[in-house]
């Protein structure tokens, strides 16, 4: 390198990575503008999810086609460490990382040359996979190939370097370099001095596309080279989480229209998404022609905090790291403005299911932004889709969605022998029978399924009676919180008062409430589903099935249960128990289950746009041609059951809850 | 403009049943909630905020824990609210209810002039429609009942166009202020209250006006003052309808048969 090279280089450099550092010191007060949150518990296990998921890439390589970002993922972490060594030896000529060790250094060269290329072929096949064999999810913006270009340079200009410096002899560990070794010959010919400037043009093309690069990440979608990492280590423990608990105080605000009222990790989360779509893939309001797109969602935050985080800072230069006051004015809304901000319609059609949150590569929370928007328009504007304002008021009256009198709760019990434990009854188990199950003439046979096998396996159970509430999920799921908060302290009170420790349900949206949203309260029940009791029954032989092998039975997974609980092979071991073989498979099964289209409170609203969901899902059940749709939730069950009428097929298919399944084959 | 709008607590009918020996209503356990018409005039009385800056004053009569009710007409936009209870008020019929009432606003009209007072078409529990006419009478202002649609309000004359749902037609009606209006369901649909609504109501002063206040005496007020006498409430037996259609799944059949049935009863009409 000439002196005048190194003058430069040296004044570029400075000014790169000072503007590099800028922009970065910018993206963290963006994100401290957020609301406080502790996500510094429980340090090891982030440590470990960081190094799964972040370094490790395991959800990125959980399809297919994430290979190739794994390959150029770790091609980049290798070259990291030689592009650093070449920016320094641009200030320091003499620099070199030689000083490892000839034999690490020569290895650290060797991958240098490899991954080069694999990088390369990886930009080839992500450039091909773009322009010949684009998937719906993937949006072809002119970013992307922009920065497939921009490392494809970086990678041309390292072998031609190197390749003119080999065939100057002026790389010391050419040996180890198979490939610019290789490519060195394409060079024989060329004269020392035409070589030499050769390498200094490509060094140059090499130095500058770097430092551009790095700056040009913070403006493009390779933002998330930067915040990815963090995003794991920082992710939630649930696969699916809630929305955080509210304080009802005057002066308080409730829910979010403003984007820093979000917690810092949200904000975060905005800045970590990749693009990938696979959110936008899986869900199912988009695959319906819903106007609710996740990834859209999530890319609005994004350019709302961009534009908002900014003028925010504006007003307190010298609090920069600090969240953002309740009177932080905002230059462009969150909810229902331009291209920065969300549209309600896209707010109100989630189901919650948490598709996108199972797939997401970053661990993004998309569900409890989307609710925590639904707050503020419920509790904030009292706007919401007309036909929720008589489901509100029927859960605020009479706790549950239909308005049916609280003293008709009992009614299912009527012939049926079901302890009571507002008698006095002491039991193991509450069986917390949810509303569904009290009230829904479909979902009171499941109920009287459950009776028939507690009391045959012996189970110490009892229930609530009139004194049972509902448990509140679709009031969190739509955002009326306050009405939630207020049933949440009801029923943990009642809970306390008959000294209940166990809690049984055959709802899954009953289940993860009082499970896991209930925690927030410091509710510490045990709670479990129908299946995991069942299941165990059937296991220790207090339950006795005869796997009579006739018939098929398809098993839909509900979202509340598999991808919010992790409740994926009861269910399946249950059927199989019951008829001899193991239940058919739909082809998005497990935790890539389709939405029923009921949850986040859907069941309680209009679907007047798109293709019907619960219609996608049982037309996909029908495929599998099975006399049984098996489902361990009462919404799916009237969603099937409608499906099952509009395609007319309920006379071969009957669609079942696993515990009439088993109820039918009990002996 | 000042709207006085009347409220009342109810037990939920839903959720009321008759006790099969002595024939009165099982009110244990019952909920009480705001009479479902009632919400319909809180919701006219805060449009008339709304669209003219109205000042709303919610009333109610009933025990004490009546001020649930004005409490939730405050969270959805009433500036305050009025409880008149004392145990002389009890065991009131509506000639009874409206005296009260009647003097209650009289004395709001003093502090501030009254330029509509709104109540619900009836209850839900008494179902007898008398009490907002009775206010009106004891008020000497005219009457509006039946309202379905507050058509114009001209704040300069003084006056009021509405129609009034009555059996087979509408009436259009334009009188001088003060009026005292009742309103239908359909006039409209009740917001939902906000939650800084609902944390405003909760920590506002209700007044409690009781008769050491109001005055009244005490013949023409609470049981002593009632005419009525309820003698028995019971549940009507219902006759046990006929089974026109016997055994087969023939659709058609079925449809055409329950169709003449129909046209017979004339249910409906056909051309």
């Amino acid at each position: 390198m000439s002196v005048l090279e190194n003058v430069l280089f040296i004044p570029l450099f400075i000014f790169a990575i000072v503007f590099f550092l800028w922009n970065v010191f910018r993206i963290i007060a963006r994100i401290c503008l957020g609301q406080a949150e502790n996500r510094f518990d429980g340090l090891w296990s982030r440590f470990g999810s960081m190094l799964a998921y972040g370094f490790g890439q395991l959800r990125v390589v959980s399809e297919k086609f994430g290979w190739n970002h794994f390959f150029l993922f770790w091609g980049f972490m290798v070259l990291a460490t030689v592009n650093f060594e070449f920016l320094v030896a641009g200030i320091f000529p003499a620099f070199s990382l030689h000083f490892i060790g000839h034999i690490p250094f020569g290895i650290l060269m060797f991958l240098a040359d490899v991954m080069s290329l694999v990088v390369l072929a990886c930009v080839g096949i992500a450039f091909a996979r773009r322009t010949f064999f684009r998937p719906e999810h993937i949006d072809p913006t002119a970013d992307a190939y922009f920065i497939l270009s921009l490392v494809a340079s970086l990678m041309i200009a390292f072998f031609g370097m190197n390749a003119c410096m080999i065939h100057l002899g002026e790389l010391a560990p050419a040996s180890w370099m198979p490939i610019s070794s290789g490519l060195s010959a394409l060079v024989g010919g060329m004269g020392d001095e035409a070589a030499h400037s050769l390498a200094r043009i490509f060094w140059w093309i090499h130095a500058l596309v770097l430092l551009f690069f790095l700056n040009y990440l913070p403006y493009s979608k390779h933002l998330h080279v930067l915040t990815a990492i963090p995003a794991c280590f920082f992710k939630a423990p649930e696969i699916v989480s809630t929305v955080p608990q509210l304080e009802f105080k005057k002066g308080n605000e409730f829910g979010v229209s403003k984007v820093v009222q979000y917690k810092w990790k949200d904000l975060l989360d905005f800045m970590a998404c990749t693009e990938c779509g696979r959110c936008q893939a899986v869900c199912p309001a988009h695959n319906t022609q819903k106007p609710l797109n996740p990834k859209e969602v999530i890319h609005q935050g994004k350019v709302n905090i961009f534009v908002n985080g900014d003028a925010v800072r504006a007003t307190r230069p010298a609090d920069m790291l600090a969240p953002a006051p309740k009177t932080a004015k905002m230059v462009a809304p969150l909810i229902n403005g331009s291209d920065e901000s969300v549209d309600v319609e896209a707010i109100w059609a989630c189901t919650t299911c948490g598709a996108c949150m199972q797939v997401c590569p970053v661990f993004i929370e998309h569900a409890p932004k989307i609710v925590q928007m639904r707050q503020h328009l419920v509790m904030e504007k009292a706007e919401f889709p007309e036909e929720l304002i008589a489901c509100f008021e029927n859960f605020e009256q009479r706790s549950n969605p239909w308005g049916i009198a609280p003293t008709d709760r009992t009614k299912w019990t009527v012939d049926l022998d079901v302890p009571l434990l507002t008698d006095g009854v002491k039991a193991e188990y509450l069986f917390y029978v949810g509303c569904a199950g009290a009230f829904d003439s479909r979902a009171r046979q499941v109920t009287a399924a459950m009776t028939k096998i507690l009391n045959a396996a012996g189970v110490s159970w009892g229930i609530l009676g009139n004194e049972e509430k509902c448990c509140g999920d679709s009031l969190r799921r739509l955002g009326n919180e306050y009405v939630f908060d207020r049933m949440v302290k009801e029923n943990i009170e009642a809970f306390n008062k008959y000294g209940i420790k166990k809690i049984i349900t055959y709802c899954p949206h009953c289940l993860t409430t009082l499970k896991n949203d209930y925690k927030q309260y410091g509710a510490e029940f045990e709670v479990i589903h129908h299946t995991e009791l069942i299941n165990s029954l059937i296991k220790q032989g207090k339950i006795k099935t005869s796997a009579n092998g006739t018939g098929k039975a398809v098993m839909h997974d509900s979202c509340y249960l598999g991808r919010y609980n992790n409740i994926y092979n009861e269910p399946r071991d249950i059927v199989k128990a019951c008829t001899g073989k193991a239940p058919a498979e739909m082809e998005r099964k497990g935790d890539k289950s389709f939405c029923c289209g009921a949850g986040g409170g859907r069941m309680w609203m209009e679907e007047l746009i798109g293709k019907r969901i619960y219609l996608d899902r049982t037309q996909e059940a029908l495929k599998t041609k099975a006399d049984t749709i098996a489902v361990a939730c009462p919404y799916c069950m009237t969603m099937f059951e409608d499906g099952v009428k509009d395609e007319k097929a309920g006379d071969t298919v009957k669609v079942k809850d696993i515990a009439e399944i088993v109820a039918d084959s009990m002996k | 403009m000042h709207i006085v709008v009347c409220v009342k607590m109810v037990p939920d009918t839903t959720q009321v049943s008759i006790d099969p020996v002595t024939n009165t209503l099982v009110r244990e356990g019952v909920p009480f909630i705001t009479n479902p018409y009632d919400t319909n005039a809180v919701e006219e009385a805060v449009r008339f905020k709304d669209k003219y800056g109205a000042y709303v004053t919610a009333v109610s009569m009933g025990p004490p824990n009546a001020e649930s009710v004005l409490r939730k007409a405050i969270s959805i936009g009433c500036d305050e609210g009025i409880l008149l209870s004392d145990r002389a008020f009890g065991g009131a019929d509506t000639l009874a209810t409206s005296t009260v009432l009647g003097l209650a606003i009289k004395k709001i009209n003093e502090k501030r002039p009254v330029d509509i007072v709104l109540c619900g078409k009836q209850t839900i529990d008494g179902d007898t429609a008398q009490v907002g006419p009775g206010i009106a009478r004891r008020m000497d202002i005219a009457q509006l009942t039946l309202v379905d649609e507050v058509m114009s309000v001209n704040q300069d004359k003084k006056t009021i166009k509405v129609r009034r749902k009555l059996e087979a037609y509408h009436e259009v009606i334009e009188t001088k202020l003060p009026v005292m209006m009742t309103v239908e369901r359909e006039i409209n649909t009740p917001r939902y209250p906000t939650v800084p609504g609902r944390l405003d109501a909760d920590d506002i002063n209700i007044q409690v006006w009781n008769n050491a206040f109001l005055k009244l005496d005490p013949q023409t007020i609470g049981l002593l003052g009632s005419p009525t006498q309820v003698r028995r409430i019971f549940a009507p037996e219902r006759e046990k309808g006929e089974v026109m259609m016997g055994e087969g799944d023939q659709k058609t059949v079925a449809v055409d048969t329950m169709f003449t049935k129909l046209k017979e009863w004339d249910f409906v009409v056909t051309d």
